[in-house]
């Protein structure tokens, strides 16, 4: 039976297929057009239970608060005590990952160094060297010593506070590092000892060593390089945190550093970003777990990256059993990156404010993510560290409330039991219990 | 002579020791006693000095080496004078695998045969090698020379910039985007100046020259097999 009057008849709506989404659908066809894999910077921007999922119970009957402003809560961290004569000491715990002079400017290494410095903490090179501008402005430096061992050399290793060998990171864990000849200068192709304007492509594997009893040696040999003097970080990227933190510290490491698959790049894969990795949220208890096991929980300390926005952040990743985080994406939109200002030049490079990721070919319009020396002028390196210094400032405070809300006189002293998940995926990989419940996942 | 004996005394305070001298130091001559494979062994020199190692070392032998002239008298472990910057290392015997990585200045000089992944990564160094080479040599080696006077294994070469390579014996296969070079008048006086500087007297005609056909430095899908 049909209506009278056909026009009357109810259409069916036109239904976009879940798996083929617009999006989907757009990079088939640019795929099919370029024969190029998507290339962007950033971390995974899939939505993944994160913190968010976290909420402090706070003080109530059974615990008191600190009065806020009157009663102290400490912040200050020592990093890299177990072998190192002289450890990294932070007044916060916060600390600002390795990003690379090449993949970003030099006055936005400037402004990296300038706002670490002046909130108290230290700042980390990348897969390109050490730069003056970042050596000079930064009181504590951390060296990455990398897969590619650009700008490597004996000299930078002694001007430097702290080592860090990266043998993964959380956008990429397994992969190398990515920078395309569009950002191959001069400048920063005679530190790399490469052709300018070529697609550098570093290695994932380190050319001389394989392995943690490799890894063992080679910290030794840069302890004897550097007299002893300065901790030995390890670098990686959160794939098997249980496993991989124990071989750090079989290898020797003061310090191992966790970073999740919300950790940024500078330029990889977006098929590498978006599937390859665990969460942040689902790495911390194994990496804390494992050092437990091994006796070495607060001895080797563990830095945590990968999303890292809010002082909640901080104190719940240092609640989770984190000495201090580390962060890198949130330090550059505190230089001012992917800011609305720029709105209109986003647009023209087919992006729009906040979801601006092509950091690889070099046109940022905030001058952060550029070799473009008419580009690199618009961020003023004193303002912008200024703008840094003020945010890791903000993140202190907000831990620091929290804390001072769950009862503790120090941001280390938070814990498991000051948290419970709102969603049963957040309990199970945080290991704390499920809102209204004592049930924890797998427990 | 300055004499220290590694049965006796401390590898920390060797390396203090040793990297303690400065340019205008007047203990020019070092002989380490009894090395006994230890790693990390005259890491991180950078004084005109010249060490004599009596024995066989361990991994990363003479790593990051400055302006120092390192002999060894036996054979050398992993990471040989890895990421060297100035001066000259020679091994008597053989050197195991990644010699001369990441090497940026100076020479190193293998008198026996080098394994695999000699000169990975190389930035500027110069390796000469009197016997054969093993597998994935030079992989991505941007700068520098390295000179084989033996044989050279498979994928010489992979994926390498501006290094340039010579070979005077067989090559068991290229690596992606290296391949055979003509060899011009530069070239031979080049390799006859390392040869020289290294102690031989092979005849550069008889080498071919290796080097990167530049294909893969900007991607391009048509040649995605390569990778």
């Amino acid at each position: 039976m049909t209506d009278e009057n056909e026009t009357n008849i109810p259409k069916t709506v036109p239904r976009q297929s879940w798996t083929f989404s617009p999006e989907v659908n757009a990079e088939i066809r640019r795929a099919a057009a370029t024969g190029i894999y998507d290339i962007r910077g950033g971390g995974a921007k899939r939505h993944l239970p994160h913190f968010d999922d976290l909420l402090f119970l706070g003080a109530s009957m059974s615990r008191y608060p600190l009065e806020g402003y009157r009663e102290t809560c400490g912040t200050e961290v020592l990093l890299g005590t177990r072998h190192a004569k002289n450890p990294i000491k932070l007044d916060i715990p916060i600390t600002i990952a390795g990003m690379s002079f090449g993949s970003l400017s030099g006055p936005a290494k400037e402004a990296l160094g300038r706002g670490a410095t002046d909130a108290g903490t230290s700042t980390t090179t990348g897969d390109g060297g050490m730069t003056e501008e970042e050596r000079g402005h930064s009181k504590q430096l951390v060296y990455q010593y990398l897969p590619s061992r650009y700008g490597m050399n004996p000299d930078d290793l002694r001007r430097a506070d702290a080592i860090e060998v990266v043998v993964g990171q959380g956008a990429k864990p397994g992969g190398g590092g990515m920078l395309l000849g569009q950002k191959i200068n001069e400048r920063v192709a005679n530190m790399r000892d490469l052709p300018e304007g070529i697609d550098q492509r570093s290695a994932c594997r380190h050319p001389d060593w394989t392995g943690p009893d490799d890894l063992e040696i080679k910290i030794m040999e840069l302890r004897e390089i550097t007299g002893w003097r300065v901790p030995i970080y390890i670098k990686v990227g959160g794939a098997r945190p249980y496993y991989d933190t124990a071989l750090a510290v079989k290898a020797g490491a003061d310090v191992v550093v966790l970073d999740g698959m919300q950790g940024g790049t500078a330029a990889t894969q977006d098929i590498f970003i978006e599937h390859v990795g665990q969460p942040t949220l689902a790495c911390i208890r194994p990496a804390v777990q494992a050092l437990q096991d091994l006796g070495m929980h607060r001895k080797v300390q563990l830095v945590v990256s990968g999303g890292i926005r809010t002082g909640a952040d901080v104190a719940k990743a240092l609640a989770l059993g984190a000495d201090a985080v580390s962060i890198g994406t949130a330090a550059l939109i505190a230089l001012g990156d992917n800011d609305p200002k720029w709105e209109a030049e986003y647009q023209k490079l087919g992006s729009t404010a906040g979801a601006y990721d092509d950091w690889h070919e070099g046109k940022d319009p905030a001058g952060i993510s550029t070799q473009d020396p008419e580009l690199m002028k618009r961020l003023d390196p004193i303002a912008a560290g200024r703008r840094l210094s003020n945010y890791l400032k903000v993140l202190t405070l907000e831990c620091q409330t929290l804390a001072r809300a769950c009862g503790h006189n120090h941001v280390n002293n938070l814990e498991p039991e000051d948290l419970c998940a709102l969603t049963v995926e957040a309990a199970a990989m945080a290991q704390v219990p499920l809102a209204g419940t004592s049930w924890i996942p797998g427990k | 002579m300055q004499t220290f004996d590694l049965q006796t005394g401390a590898l920390r305070e060797l390396n203090a020791a040793l990297q303690a001298q400065k340019d205008d130091t007047n203990q020019k001559l070092w002989e380490v006693e009894n090395p006994r494979g230890s790693h990390a062994l005259a890491v991180g020199l950078d004084a005109p000095i010249d060490v004599r190692i009596k024995g066989s070392t361990g991994y990363y032998c003479a790593g990051m080496n400055k302006q120092a002239n390192i002999t060894i008298e036996g054979n050398a472990g992993p990471g040989l004078a890895e990421n060297m910057m100035s001066g000259t290392v020679m091994v008597e015997g053989d050197a195991s695998q990644y010699a001369g990585a990441t090497g940026r200045g100076g020479l190193l000089v293998i008198k026996g045969n080098a394994s695999s992944r000699c000169g990975i990564s190389m930035k500027g160094i110069d390796i000469v090698v009197h016997g054969n080479i093993g597998h994935m040599s030079a992989f991505m080696a941007q700068k520098g020379n390295l000179v084989v006077l033996g044989d050279a294994g498979d994928a010489l070469g992979d994926s390498l910039y501006e290094a340039k390579l010579f070979v005077r014996g067989e090559v068991k296969s290229l690596g992606a985007d290296c391949i055979e070079k003509e060899m011009r008048a530069e070239h031979l006086k080049l390799l006859s100046e390392l040869l020289k500087k290294a102690g031989s007297d092979a005849e550069p005609r008889e080498f071919r020259r290796y080097g990167s056909a530049r294909k893969l430095y900007n991607f391009d899908i048509d040649n995605a097999s390569a990778y």
